[in-house]
């Protein structure tokens, strides 16, 4: 592995890390549709069936709950399987492998029987796609006791979260933002990993939190940089690993603003944002200046392209709710 | 490609024993030996004795329910008994039988329904995975074991159990499918007993019979008599023997009949007549292959006397392990969910431990 830094897109780093860890553990197993010698409809998978070979990393017939039953049997049997399910809302045939054994099997067995099982999920809108292919369905996941739930934002979390997770003897629900798999941005694998379980703060500020993970990770970037040419002091925390959540960390930084924006794209009706309100407001309630604010999208099916921009969280829609957090009191 | 019409089941169920207990000459089927006859037999006195003692014990409020594979068990003992070591079973939750049969204690099996945990066993001491409870999904994970072992390179056949319910369920499909593809060594091992609970099978599916469904996916099937153990015995045999040497999943279908309602807790006067119930008495498998041996003057009666004993005792440790009062601790219900568990976990398991102590005081 090389260690001079270089620009990758998430993509690549993804890919990359699928194939050191093929490298690494020969029980690493990759499959799903489309995933073999096109390389997957986004080019994760790219060159690890001639590199690995057709046992490696290989095309299923298109059945997901199969693909998740299959790496159900193959976990049982020593294997690390690393699904693909090609598209969120594609994902939703899985859904009862997922949640009735692969999340599980390990609590049934007390312990026996481990799932160390990858299911990569590209979720999420912002690339125009059509319906089917802009779910945001981590809430479904998040909510499933057994699951670990993670989301990266940089190619640099991309890599590492990806190795972690092959490496965990825990399933986990690997939650890719498409509209972020072309990002380039300097990578250097011999940066400090991230470690699922960790949030991290990417932008220091001191006038209010902004919390958001995977796809509005960007926005809520934007939304600091925007509001600094303002003179308001924005702190970006990126919570990457959903569960299991770093309540120290994001409540910390709750504190040192007194106020807390969360920004995520799926609806916000019984959502991964609420639950991060709630856990903040719960633990940080005398830290508080302002009740915690949620920027989500709609509680409406994923919109067509033509109208998708209304439904994402905006840098405007973030800036407003930043302006809401009561202010007057401070002056 | 396979000729299609291979791949197609007997237009009959394959039978070895006619319903009297005669052998029935069959020029493909090897009949099976006294050995492995007495072998059966001896697991279907003491699986009948299990079904039979099961059920006292959820009228003793001891199990929370418990369903029956009573007049299956031919079924069951050969789904097991056809097995070598390193193969794997995936039993349903009305295979009970079946898993005892591979050496699983009773007791242990029954955690279950006794309520103490979702599972009591572990599933690599005798390569059983935990009985399934949802339908079907469990032929997938087969596919997966057995998939494993083959890239391994290990000699491996899975046998994979399910009710003619679970042939409407997705997976079933799916399962089938992946199998062939992956010409993974798996037995599908269908144990048609006529209903879904309620539901007859007429209701569950218009194919001319369950095996009939292998060719839509390449799979061989075949249908057997679920009553004539030497049958089932044989046809297994051979369908797990053609898995292992290469040939692929194949698919079995035996027909039988669920002689009691789907748990104690079902009703079955209000779908089926005893008319319907009362001709399958006479095709008890027990029956017939007693009435098989006793005419081969392999079963003395001291022989018999030794198995019904060995049945007794069976039964008598399912009593005395069952009644005994075990206290699952709370704290387990935190303790297996996550080789690393999350920070959440540890907070909510101290809250219970915490309301725990407090009770205590």
């Amino acid at each position: 592995m090389a260690t001079d830094p270089t620009k990758l897109t998430m993509a690549q780093a993804l890919n990359r890390a699928l194939r050191d860890a093929m490298a690494q553990d020969g029980t690493v197993y990759v499959f799903g549709e489309d995933v073999g010698p096109l390389g997957g409809v986004f080019r994760i998978t790219d060159g690890l069936t001639a590199e690995f070979g057709e046992d490696r990393c290989f095309d299923t017939p298109l059945a997901e709950s199969g693909i998740a039953g299959l790496a159900v049997g193959m976990a049982m049997n020593g294997m690390r399987p690393v699904i693909e399910m090609q598209f969120d809302a594609f994902a939703y045939p899985a859904f009862e492998q997922v949640v009735s054994h692969i999340a599980k099997l390990r609590n049934r067995t007390r312990g026996r029987v481990s799932m160390p099982i990858v299911i990569r999920v590209p979720y999420a809108g912002g690339i125009g796609g059509v319906e089917h292919h802009c779910d945001s369905s981590e809430a479904y996941y998040a909510h499933t006791p057994g699951l670990k739930v993670v989301t990266p934002a940089t190619p640099a979390d991309a890599y590492h979260l990806l190795r972690e997770a092959i490496a965990s003897d825990d399933p986990v629900v690997f939650m890719e933002p498409k509209k972020l798999y072309w990002a380039k941005e300097e990578f250097d694998p011999a940066a400090p990993r991230p470690g699922i379980g960790t949030a991290v703060v990417r932008r220091p500020g001191t006038d209010a939190t902004l919390i958001a993970y995977g796809p509005s990770v960007p926005t809520a970037l934007e939304a600091a940089e925007a509001a600094a040419q303002e003179g308001r002091s924005l702190q970006v925390v990126d919570v990457r690993s959903i569960v299991p959540f770093d309540d120290e960390t994001v409540c910390a930084a709750v504190r040192s603003t007194g106020r807390a924006v969360v920004v995520a794209e799926a609806s916000g009706f019984a959502s991964v944002a609420s639950e991060i309100a709630a856990r903040v407001t719960e633990r940080c309630f005398h830290s508080l200046a302002a009740p915690v604010r949620r920027v989500t999208g709609f509680d409406i099916p994923f919109p067509p392209p033509k109208l998708e921009r209304h439904q994402l969280p905006s840098v405007d829609r973030v800036l407003d709710a930043v302006d809401d957090l009561q202010w007057e009191d401070d002056q | 490609m396979a000729d299609d019409r291979d791949l197609l089941p007997s237009e009959q169920p394959v039978q070895l024993l006619d319903a009297s207990g005669r052998p029935v000459d069959d020029p493909d089927l090897p009949f099976p030996d006294n050995g492995r006859l007495l072998a059966a037999y001896t697991a279907l006195v003491v699986g009948r004795r299990v079904n039979d003692q099961a059920g006292a014990l959820v009228r003793q409020g001891r199990l929370a329910v418990y369903p029956s594979s009573h007049g299956q068990e031919a079924c069951q003992v050969a789904a097991s008994l056809v097995l070598g070591e390193n193969d794997w079973l995936f039993p349903t939750y009305r295979d009970t039988v079946a898993v005892i049969t591979r050496g699983v204690d009773p007791v242990e099996v029954l955690t279950l329904l006794k309520g103490d945990w979702h599972a009591g066993y572990d599933p690599y001491a005798h390569r059983v995975a935990p009985q399934a409870t949802p339908l079907a999904t469990q032929l997938l994970h087969a596919v997966g074991v057995a998939h494993a072992a083959r890239l391994r390179g290990e000699d491996t056949v899975v046998m994979a159990l399910c009710g003619d319910g679970a042939t409407s369920e997705g997976d079933f499909h799916e399962a089938l499918n992946f199998a062939a593809v992956l010409k993974a060594p798996v037995v599908f091992f269908i144990q048609n007993n006529e209903y879904a609970i309620s539901v007859p099978l007429a209701r569950q599916t218009a194919a001319p019979s369950l095996a009939h469904k292998g060719i839509g996916y390449g799979v061989n099937g075949e249908r057997v008599d679920g009553n004539d153990t030497p049958a089932v015995l044989a046809v297994l045999e051979r369908a797990v023997g053609a898995a292992r040497s290469g040939g692929g999943p194949q698919l079995v279908e035996a027909h039988t009949y669920r002689m009691q309602a789907h748990t104690n807790a079902d009703d079955d006067t209000r779908y089926r007549s005893s008319d319907e119930v009362d001709p399958w008495v006479s095709r008890d498998p027990l029956v017939r292959l007693e009435a098989l041996l006793k005419r081969k003057r392999v079963l003395t009666r001291a022989r018999r006397e030794e198995i019904t004993g060995r049945a007794e005792a069976v039964a008598a440790a399912m009593r005395e392990g069952i009644s005994r009062d075990t206290d699952p601790h709370p704290s387990e219900l935190f303790a297996h969910l996550y080789a690393e568990p999350t920070p959440q976990l540890r907070e909510q398991a101290a809250v219970l431990a915490d309301e725990l102590s407090r009770e205590s005081d």
